[in-house]
This record gives structure tokens, sequence and C-alpha cells, in this order.
């Protein structure tokens, strides 16, 4: 595949400049030697149709959710209403500059305030911050907070992070980050937290537990109750990641779960665009008595006035330039806004019908180990589906079918895992085709494994070596040897 | 036996070379094969003392990051920086050239509770 220095043909120039309407003075005036480079740079020369070709030739071999399903599990791929991008370049927020006086960004103020009363909302906990640029980043922000939290009580003593082994794959190196040591707990028979191995894990050098809820499993933890009291009563505090929030959206509230601190994915659940579309935001919602140490500045509205607030004493301080991935939360806004309440409700109402419906119709096929009604996404097993089969095979085959392959090999406790979530967005046409698919994969497994260990076959490249890639990576251009 | 008999094994699917008070410590063939291609490996430094239970090392593979954790309380005598340049060493080899680190252990009797090689496969078919 070519990158745009490779285009031999290229030898025009897109753009063209006025004419010169003041006197030359030459670059030797302007500019002492010791400063002005000795080599041109290095620049594509492509004339504007080549360019265009080139992006628009990447553009087809590029696969999104707007080309097809999407059903890559705990990442919630779902469609990114094109609304939402129509509000984002009206020009009273395109052209906004950060650093603009507060009186003439109340829209800009008003908007992240309401964004965070809704937030506030869903979560059922006291405050929020928008800052976060993401979901890990929300949740080094939660450690921080927790960390914070222990300094001003004098417990520094408190220095590890609970972590169930379904739990989302981010959360270990979020502690670590943060300073905490990470202690894992094994799940029970049922996928589920088992409390008395929670017990014995807790003391008190435990500062919370990071729970995901639903689970990586797709699981909600039926028990999560009797969880998050067991750590309030050993002093602990319940961080929940977010990254499932569309299995409950509108439904249950982490806040009225024993959550402390609750960060959410906009990029996942709230619709906004996801990996290279992105960036994403994670703003992070905390109960009352963390709000103090929430980061700055703070938004705040006096009367009818929005302004930013600085002083905040014991903040862990700023964590994002001035306040978050702005646009990102401005879609989000306009996404609550579309839904309302019962739009929101009827999203993860959706979403877990879907995923029961794909969980109900392959669990013919494909082994579940953990079998219950699952939330927004499950897990099946690639395992055992043919002599030499791995779920990286049938991920790969999926791909000949016209799908984005599902997550695999995670979470680590399913062998040969593939986790599955089809979102609230697809129809019941898409998910029988991809059942369709799944299953005639399952029988090419048996009759003819050569098509799995070989796809994909009619992707625009094949079987990538992802051990090379990551072995011997190459991160930068080779210009001097072309 | 995949797993060679003068070899002590835990359920968390390390080896132990025990000779004297010396403790070479591998990842089993099971948990390579397992893992798939390794493609990074964290050693901890010479001189560094774990307590039994403790994070070892860290292996990567392109499916999983595993923790290997130490199977004895001691203190790290050697590593193995050959994994540094190349890890697939523990893909090829896991039990000889595939070695992650040598402990000089302070509790001999932390080794009762390993399996013997026939016990271990046992515990994998039971899966």
């Amino acid at each position: 595949m070519n990158t745009i220095f490779d285009h031999k043909l290229a030898k025009g120039v897109g753009g063209l400049l006025p004419a010169l309407d003041v006197p030359e003075q030459g670059i030797e005036k302007l500019i002492p030697s010791s400063l002005r480079r000795t080599h041109a740079p290095r620049i594509p020369n492509l004339s504007e149709p080549e360019l265009v070709r080139h992006y628009t030739q990447l553009s087809k071999v590029n696969y999104g959710i707007d080309d097809g399903f999407y059903p890559l599990g705990s990442c919630t791929m779902k469609y990114n209403p094109k609304i939402n991008e129509d509000l984002a370049r009206l020009p009273g927020f395109a052209n906004a500059h950060p650093l603009a006086d507060e009186d003439l960004i109340q829209g800009s103020l008003k908007l992240l305030y309401e964004a965070s009363r809704y937030l506030c909302g869903i979560a059922g906990l006291a405050e929020v911050t928008l800052q976060p640029a993401a979901g890990a980043h929300g949740e080094l922000c939660g450690m921080f907070l927790v960390k914070r939290y222990f300094e001003e009580r004098g417990e520094e003593k408190r220095k590890r992070i609970l972590l169930p082994d379904s739990a989302h794959g981010t959360n270990p190196s979020s502690a670590t980050t943060a300073g905490f040591s990470a202690t894992e707990i094994p799940s029970g028979k049922d996928g589920m937290i088992n409390l008395a191995t929670l017990e014995e894990a807790l003391d008190d050098t435990v500062a919370a537990i990071m729970l995901t809820v639903p689970n990586t499993l797709g699981i909600f933890e039926e028990r999560v109750l009797e969880v998050t009291e067991m750590v309030h009563a050993a002093g602990g505090l319940c961080y929940f990641d977010g990254a499932n929030l569309n299995a409950f959206l509108g439904r249950a509230r982490p806040g009225d779960m024993g959550a402390d601190i609750f960060h959410f994915n906009l990029h996942k659940t709230l619709s906004t665009p996801h990996g290279g579309g992105g960036p994403g935001s994670g703003p992070v919602a905390v109960a009352q008595s963390l709000v103090d140490f929430l980061p700055v500045p703070r938004i705040v509205k006096d009367e009818n006035r929005y302004r930013l607030d600085w002083n905040s004493p014991h903040s862990i301080g700023c964590i994002h330039s001035f306040y978050g991935n702005f646009g990102v939360i401005l879609k989000a806004y306009a996404y609550l806004l579309l839904l309302g309440d019962t739009g929101l409700r009827e999203v993860s109402e959706n979403a877990v019908l879907n995923a029961n419906y794909l969980q109900e119709s392959l669990k013919q096929t494909y082994p579940l180990p953990y079998e219950r009604l699952c939330k927004h996404e499950f897990v099946l097993s690639g395992k055992g589906l043919g002599e030499g089969i791995s779920a990286l095979d049938i991920a790969k085959r999926l791909i000949d079918y016209g799908f984005h392959p599902p997550t695999i090999y995670f979470p680590l406790i399913v062998p040969e895992a593939l986790m599955i979530e089809p979102t609230e967005c697809e129809g019941k046409e898409t998910l029988d085709s991809f059942i369709e698919a799944m299953e005639r994969i399952a029988v090419e497994a048996k009759e003819n494994p050569r098509l799995l260990h070989e796809a994909p076959q009619y992707a625009p490249v094949r079987r990538l070596d992802q051990t090379r890639a990551a072995r011997q990576p190459i991160l930068t251009y080779p210009f001097d040897e072309r | 036996m995949t797993h060679p008999t003068q070899f002590r094994y835990t359920k968390e699917h390390e080896w132990v070379d025990l000779e004297g008070n010396h403790a070479k410590v591998g990842i089993t063939e099971h948990a390579q094969g397992e893992l798939g291609d390794i493609v990074f490996v964290e050693l901890p430094t010479v001189g560094t003392a774990v307590k039994k239970g403790e994070n070892l090392a860290t292996v990567e593979s392109i499916k999983a990051v595993g923790d290997v954790y130490a199977p004895m309380s001691g203190t790290v005598v050697e590593v193995n920086t050959q994994l540094e340049s190349s890890p697939e060493t523990i893909n090829q080899d896991p039990h000889g050239a595939g070695w992650l680190v040598t402990l000089e252990v302070s509790d001999l009797s932390e080794a009762d509770s390993f399996l013997d090689a026939p016990s271990y496969e046992q515990y994998l078919a039971e899966g």
C-alpha cells in the first residue's frame, strides 16, 4: 500500500501562490544563513487531484461503522449521528477560541455546564469533571482522586487496588500508573465476584475496588450492592468503569449501586466518533465526598452567568489543557438532547435485546462458557471448533464475509474468547446475516479449515504478521532508502 | 511427557529448577502455548528482594500480558537478559534457554507445595 511519499509520478504542486505585491527582499537578507535549512523539506509533491485520489483510495480500503456491522466487544461501536457533526461545525462553537474572554463564550460554557448536569443525572453522582481525554485517562484521573482522598485523611497506607479478573483491561495499568499496586480477584464459577474471595482480600491497605459493571463477560454483577457495602465497610472506595454503560443507560445509576467514582466514555455510550475518528472523552463523576478533589478549572454558574473556577485548594490539579475535548462533549450533548430520557432508556433496552438475540442464536454453534442472560455483550469461545482453529482464524474469516471482527482473546478467563457487542443500532436483518456468517464459518472450520487459516482472502491486505509488527515495529519512514 | 520431570511446577504455570538454595524460574511449555508469540519481557533487576506470590516478571504476547509471580521468596541473583532482545526464546525453548530469573531462596519449605511433572500435567488435563 502506497504512502503519500510513494507516488512515483507525483511531480506537481497543489497550491497556486498569488503574485508578489511588495518588493522582493531575498531570503539571504531576511534569515541568517545559520538558521536556513540546507535541504529542501520533505513535502510530498502532489497535485490536487493526486492528493484527493490518494486519500479517497485509502478511505476505500478502510472499514468503519459507516461501512457495516462492527461488533467489537467492550468498545460500543455505535453509529455516530451526522447531526452531531453539523452542530459541532456551527461557527459559534467551531471558531470559539479557548482563551476567549468568558463573556464571549457564555454559550459554550453553558453547554459544558448543562452537559455536566446531565452526566451527573445519568451517573446518580454529585459532580463531574469533563476534562479527561478518554476512558483510561478518566480511570487515571479517578485513581488520582482516590489517592488525594486518602492523603487528606492521613491514610497513605492504603496502597492496593482490587481488580476482578473480569474487569476492563486498562484498570490495572491505570491503578499502577497512579502509584497503587493491583490485586487481582478471581471470578466465581458464575462469572461474578465471589464475596468470600473479596472478604479475604479486604483489609486496611485497600484503597479502592475497580469494578466494571456489567463485567467484561457482559454479566451484571448481581451482588454489586453487597460488594460496594463490603468495600465501604473496610474503609475503601468504589470505582466503577463506565465502558459498559450502554448496558444500563437510563435504567440504573452507578451512584445507587454504591459507586464513589464513575467514568463515562462519550465516544462509546454517547455516540461520538471512536478509534481513528476520535478523539475520545472520558468525564469522571464523583460522590459528594470527593467533589473538592476534582480537577480545575470547574465550571460554575452564578445566577445567569457561567465561569471557570480555578479556586479549589484541594484539587488534584489540571489534567487536560483548557476544558477537555470540547467538540466531543458538544456532540455527546447533542445526542443527549436528541434522545431525551425515553430515548436513552431505549438505547440500553435495544442494546441488551440485540446482544441476547445474538447470544441465543450463536450458542447453538459456539461454546458459551458463562451462560446467563447477558447485558450489552457476551463472550463465546472459539475453542474446539475444529483442528487447529483459533479465535484469530474465526475473526479473520469474518472479514471475508464483510464484517468487522469482534474483540478476541479478551477477557482472559475465556479461552479463545470472541467478545461480541452488537449495540442498539443494528436491525434484525444485519444480526441475522452475522449469525449466518458465523454459522457458515463454524462449518468451514470442520470441513475446510484452510479457508480460515488463510483468511482474509478478500480484504485489501491478507493476514498481517502481527508478531513481527510487535517485535520489530518500523516507526519511521525510510526516506534515505528510497 | 512435555514437562521435564526434574522440575517442580506451580498452578500459575511456572517451573522451578531447585539446586541447593538457588531456584531457576521460567514459564511452562503449556503457558507459552496459551500466550502465543511472546513479544516483550520485563525482568526484575539483580538484587531485587521478592516475596512468594509477588510480581516477578511480566511477559507480553500478541494476545495478552501475563504476570509471572515469584514461586518462592528470595533475592534475584541472575536474570536472562537475552530475552530482552529475543523474547521469542521463551516460545522456542521455555524449559531451557527461555528461563527468566534465578532466585537465591530464603525458605526452602516453600517448595513443598509445588507439583511434580505428572501432577502438573494432570492439573492441566483437569483444566
